[in-house]
């Protein structure tokens, strides 16, 4: 009965080693995939009409492929705003488009034409603050988008012409191909300088940021 | 009845869950392949054989086959009809999966047959054979 016992914790043993072990090299294969690529294709990363938040000259730049439509981007936006703040003036973000969700297009797009009145920071934050409302998953009410644009001061006849510019699609879909050629599965993805942040989470970016800045210091 | 037939058994077929079940686990968690509905499908009807199995081994089980037996059938049905998906047998209109993932996608196409519904299906079939086995060397003997 002993060896029997043993046998099956020795197997069970094995096969979570076998796992991890596995687990392991696949996961360190990737990375290195990922970099090579971030390597050779670091226009890919960042666009001239990309919006930029913070310092244009800053040394370290976070891109990050995010969607208007995601709970975890809206969770990481004011994460990501402190992050620029604390760093003062060394740290930029550079936003680029992942639209995962059913009416994340049609969210970026009055977002983009927001930009040309110059309130596109204004409406982003808008956007991530009334989430729940209209981009609740099971019940999404993207029309109520419109009610809460009169507040920012933009002129809404002018945004449902703006958003149908080809220039914005075309921008939107710039933003989709990269994100599928930089392996972007997820939303928020994130890259600073360049480097993917392996594992997920305020503390890690947080860290993958301080050190970047502090490698350049 | 052999009492170490019934281990012998019993343990083959609680091996086959576990590689069955990380398998997937891996294929999941680890290679980030979303699983489509019907992999859920024969996902729910694998787990829980890797937690049955452990127990009769230690218990010596002799009724597994009516804890395991409706589990292991459902899942080889559900695995099966995805297979004939793949294959493109049954249209993939008629299946369940109609948002989401496709369950048409194949994922891994090792030697030109191994998909992740073929290796399924094989782990199904490995414990209705195990299962027959049972049944024939421990339940069925005196």
């Amino acid at each position: 009965m002993k060896n029997r016992e043993k046998m099956i914790a020795l197997t069970a043993f094995i096969m979570v080693a076998l796992f991890a072990g596995a687990a392991y090299y696949f996961k360190n294969k990737k990375a290195e995939e990922q970099r090579l690529i971030l390597e050779n294709n670091r226009k890919r990363l960042v666009k001239d009409y990309s919006p930029v938040y913070g310092n244009t000259n800053a040394p370290v730049e976070i891109v990050e492929f995010l969607d208007p439509e995601c709970e975890s981007c809206k969770k990481f936006y004011p994460f990501v705003k402190k992050i620029l703040n604390n760093f003062n003036g060394k740290v930029k973000l550079v936003v680029r488009y992942a639209p995962f969700h059913k009416n994340s297009i049609f969210a970026l797009k009055i977002l983009e034409a927001a930009r040309n009145q110059n309130k596109y920071w204004e409406t982003m934050t808008t956007l991530f603050e009334m989430q729940p409302q209209w981009g609740d998953h099971h019940n999404p009410k993207p029309m109520l988008i419109w009610n809460y644009l009169p507040d920012l001061g933009l002129d809404i006849s002018q945004i449902k012409i703006d958003m149908e510019s080809d220039e914005i699609m075309n921008r939107i879909n710039t933003d989709i191909e990269d994100g599928k050629f930089l392996n972007v599965k997820k939303t928020p993805t994130f890259f600073v300088n360049g480097r993917p942040l392996q594992e997920f989470g305020y503390r890690q970016l947080f860290d993958l940021v301080k050190k970047t800045v502090e490698e350049l210091d | 009845m052999s009492n170490k037939n019934a281990y012998n058994i019993l343990f083959t077929g609680w091996l086959i869950a576990l590689i069955a079940s990380l398998g997937s686990l891996f294929f999941s968690e680890i290679m980030e392949f979303v699983p489509c509905t019907l992999c859920w499908y024969q996902r729910v009807f694998m787990y829980p054989l890797v937690f049955i199995f452990f127990v009769s081994i230690y218990k010596i089980e002799k009724n597994i086959l009516l804890y395991a037996g409706p589990l292991i059938i459902i899942g080889w049905i559900f695995s099966f009809y995805h297979n004939l998906v793949q294959l493109k047998i049954i249209p993939e209109e008629a299946s369940p999966c109609v948002q989401g993932i496709p369950c048409s996608i194949k994922y891994i196409n090792w030697l030109g047959f191994i998909t992740i519904p073929a290796l399924s299906l094989f782990a199904f079939t490995l414990l209705i054979i195990t299962m027959i086995v049972f049944y024939r060397r421990v339940y069925h003997e005196k």
